[in-house]
């Protein structure tokens, strides 16, 4: 299939979807901390949460990518010296793929989560403290699980605009499914056909998280009441 | 000191070239994808399939893959026809400037559909009673009722979407176009400064994505004062 590069691009495909897993781990991760930094009652935490989603927001993905990949490694390798370090220290292309990922879509859900904590009523959190419980324990056992029925809607967007743009981690020389159709095309001048295919290939990403992502919806907002207008 | 401003500084020009470049392939985008976005919103909300069908696939599938894969397809992949290359068109597809514009119309044209729709979807439904009461024609309907309100309702989703445009033409410095991100990489491997040529791109990005969030704000306050929350 496809001139014998069918078997390497289901294989970029395939990393392809390992990096949006592990860089949406990384986001989630990073957007509940920015989240609870932000909701935060102390004054300069909340400050360092909204300075992040602001200045990660306001930047398009492939400047941090090329910032925090050639920049990254360009400091590192200036700073290593300082510290006794000789040798060129080179970053792997999949690590720093995903936390550059992790690094952006943080922000971006960290605005989601803020969203879905604060529509959350207040006296959930409140009833909470009056058990007895910690700051840390209302968090993870009472406002965590009824913020995810609010966040999957805008978790769903992130997810799905996080996928699209690993297509931009080749750009810094991960192989992944958008590489593997630039080699093939460059290799039998065919671009349109192996573009296209990996163009299908992403559709079939998208249109699967989707369906998944609204299942899950459904099963997030069993036993609440929808009006109909 | 291990920072190196003074290159960059030098080097101001070039980048201040690259916000011009940037800002025209901004402009050309919107004004081309708001204008196939209009007839493609009034399709989406339509009830006919036949009508309806052609449009939600065609916002389907460009939301649904990643706009450097459909630039590649436009820039790279059309010259793989012999027939577009013999075509009178040949001049305008080998041209990067035309084939990023290009892409990124339809790109935010599927985006604003879907906004539109959603928008004209949104519409109360006694503005619409209204209008037939005064019986008016459906195409009367559309002009002076159904789009006017719908654009304003779509501004502020709209300014997401002109700010997301923004961060996109940043891929134009892939096909070799010499905008922000492209004097950013020019500076980058000419004085091996990857990190003080990048951070500044980066600074010139969120100087616009102020500038444009202030201009829609203005824009807000004038078209939607109406549904602003009443003042005390």
């Amino acid at each position: 299939m496809l001139n014998g590069y069918g078997s390497t691009i289901l294989e970029g495909a395939w990393l392809t979807l390992i990096l949006a897993l592990t860089s949406m781990a990384v986001a989630v991760t990073l957007g509940l901390l920015g989240a609870a930094f932000r909701l935060s009652p102390i004054k300069w935490l909340s400050l360092l949460g909204e300075t992040y989603a602001t200045v990660i927001r306001g930047i398009p993905d492939l400047v941090l990518i090329l910032l925090i990949f050639y920049g990254g490694q360009d400091i590192v390798n200036r700073l290593a010296p300082m510290l006794g370090y000789d040798d060129y220290i080179d970053i792997n292309p999949f690590i720093a793929g995903v936390f550059t990922m992790g690094f952006i879509f943080g922000a971006y859900l960290s605005e989601t989560f803020r969203g879905a904590f604060m529509a959350i009523p207040k006296g959930q959190a409140e009833a909470g403290a009056a058990y007895g419980m910690s700051g840390i324990q209302v968090f993870f056992r009472i406002l965590v699980p009824q913020m995810i029925r609010f966040a999957i809607p805008g978790f769903t967007n992130n997810w799905l605009v996080l996928t699209k743009a690993t297509a931009l981690i080749s750009v810094v020389g991960l192989q992944d499914m958008m590489f593997k159709a630039k080699s093939a095309a460059d290799a039998t001048r065919e671009p349109f056909t192996f573009y296209l295919a990996v163009a299908g290939l992403y559709l079939v990403l998208t249109s699967v998280s989707l369906l998944a992502l609204r299942y899950l919806e459904k099963r997030y907002s069993v036993g609440t009441k929808a009006a109909d207008l | 000191m291990i920072f190196d401003f003074n290159v960059i500084w030098n080097s101001l020009p070039l980048y201040l070239g690259g916000v011009l470049v940037t800002l025209k392939i901004l402009l050309i985008s919107l004004a081309f994808g708001l204008a196939l976005a209009i007839p493609l919103g009034l399709m989406r909300v339509s009830k006919s399939p036949w009508v309806n069908f052609p449009a939600w696939l065609y916002t389907y599938v460009i939301r649904g893959t990643p706009m450097l894969v459909q630039l590649f397809l436009i820039y790279y992949g059309l010259a793989q026809f012999e027939a577009v290359r013999e075509s009178f068109l040949w001049p305008y597809f080998s041209s990067a400037t035309f084939c990023a514009c290009l892409a990124f119309a339809i790109n935010t044209s599927a985006y604003s559909a879907e906004i539109l729709a959603g928008s004209l979807k949104a519409t109360p439904h006694g503005e619409i009673e209204a209008a037939k009461a005064m019986g008016m024609s459906r195409s009367k309907l559309y002009r002076r009722i159904l789009l006017p309100s719908a654009l304003r309702r779509a501004l502020p989703q709209y300014s997401n979407e002109v700010i997301m445009m923004l961060h996109t033409t940043s891929l134009a410095s892939i096909v070799t176009l010499v905008d922000i991100t492209g004097a950013a990489r020019t500076v980058s491997s000419q004085y091996y400064l990857p990190f003080e040529a990048f951070i500044t791109a980066g600074l010139f990005y969120l100087c616009l994505t102020f500038i444009l969030v202030r201009l829609f704000k203005q824009a807000e306050r004038r078209w939607l004062a109406y549904l602003a929350p009443r003042k005390a």
